[in-house]
């Protein structure tokens, strides 16, 4: 599989609702349009709800991956101005 | 702007907002709005204003609390009656948010001082319950070319309208001059029901917020019409005054006066 080119990380393990979806819509707003961003979180049902709501903001969602029992990974490509 | 974890916290259902986000609040915090009365409008006004995080409010108000006033004025309390207004509703602002700096200034607007109060601050609002000072705050927000969001009741109707200098009509374009004195009666000899200064406040803090983000439609062009008693919202149309006497072609008002005195009784 093609390798993504991450522009930035974020770690948001032991954040819960709604502070993931607020760290993960303040680290969208600091990347350009067209750039990616992966998102680090520990709390499951972040796991199901900050990809629906990068997808309301109108966002992409490239993948959403459990990396192990207690984490995912998300990755999201801004692509509309905030 | 870094928020901290605790604003992080308080703000959080802006932040998430598309409209308003982590920038919208940050203009939030640097925003200067201006608040003419810290009586029944002013009261809910400011304190929605200082919850949402603006950054500076500056509150004029020259009276002191009365007990009659607490029917509707929710930032003053039995605790600050006698105390000037301006001073009870900072209290009550910055206990609700500490981010916020409100300044409270203990005079009475006129001609003199208007023009300085104002310059130093992005957004006006009025809250005041008399005529003169209305069309006072018209003419100087005309002149600065500030937003100004007013908003007036009685009985069991407001009216909200937003007044954008420059791009759409001011107050006089509605109304020239003020009406007679003791033509229009005041809350003092009319009443007025306490929750509707809450209403039409909601609304106009409502229109400063949209006017900070820059998202949405401000209410300019139209004075909306609340009816408690009917429940009808009614928006009218204002049209522009080419010969309007202050924002018009050729204004006539070329400085500020007060009015006479016997309008401050109303």
């Amino acid at each position: 599989m093609e390798d993504i080119k991450i522009d930035k990380k974020l770690d948001i393990r032991g954040q819960v609702c709604p502070y993931t979806l607020v760290k993960s819509k303040l680290g969208v707003e600091s990347i350009e349009v067209g750039q990616i961003i992966e998102i680090l979180l520990d709390y499951p049902e972040a796991a199901d709800s900050i990809p629906k709501a990068m997808l309301n903001y109108g966002h992409s969602v490239l993948k959403v991956e459990k990396i192990n029992p207690k984490e995912w990974v998300v990755q999201v490509r801004k692509e509309v101005e905030d | 702007m870094e928020f901290t974890e605790e604003q992080l916290k308080r703000y959080s259902r802006h932040i998430i907002l598309p409209e308003v986000g982590g920038k919208g609040q940050k203009k939030i915090s640097e925003a200067k709005v201006l608040i003419v009365g810290a009586g029944g409008l002013g009261c809910p006004v400011g304190y929605y204003l200082a919850a949402a995080g603006v950054g500076t409010i500056a509150l004029v108000d020259n009276d002191r609390v009365e007990l009659s006033n607490l029917q509707r004025q929710i930032a003053h309390s039995v605790k600050t009656i006698d105390v000037h207004k301006a001073d009870s509703a900072k209290q009550t602002f910055e206990a609700l948010n500490p981010d916020v700096n409100v300044i409270a200034i203990k005079e009475r607007l006129n001609s003199k001082n208007i023009l300085d109060l104002f310059k130093d601050y992005d957004i006006i609002v009025d809250g005041t319950d008399n005529f003169p000072t209305r069309y006072l705050i018209n003419d100087a927000c005309v002149m600065l070319k500030k937003p100004l969001v007013s908003g007036a009741i009685l009985r069991f109707e407001g009216q909200v309208t937003t007044i954008l200098p420059g791009d759409g009509p001011c107050y006089r374009c509605l109304f020239e001059e003020p009406p007679p004195a003791g033509l229009v009666p005041s809350c003092q000899e009319a009443g007025v029901l306490g929750v509707l200064p809450g209403v039409i406040g909601a609304l106009q803090a409502t229109e400063v917020l949209k006017l900070i983000i820059g998202k949405g439609k401000p209410l300019k062009g139209n004075l909306l019409i609340y009816d408690a008693l009917g429940v009808n919202f009614r928006k009218v149309k204002i049209p522009k005054n080419d010969d309007c006497p202050i924002c018009g072609k050729n204004p006539s008002i070329k400085e500020l006066t007060d009015l006479s005195e016997e309008y401050c009784s109303i």
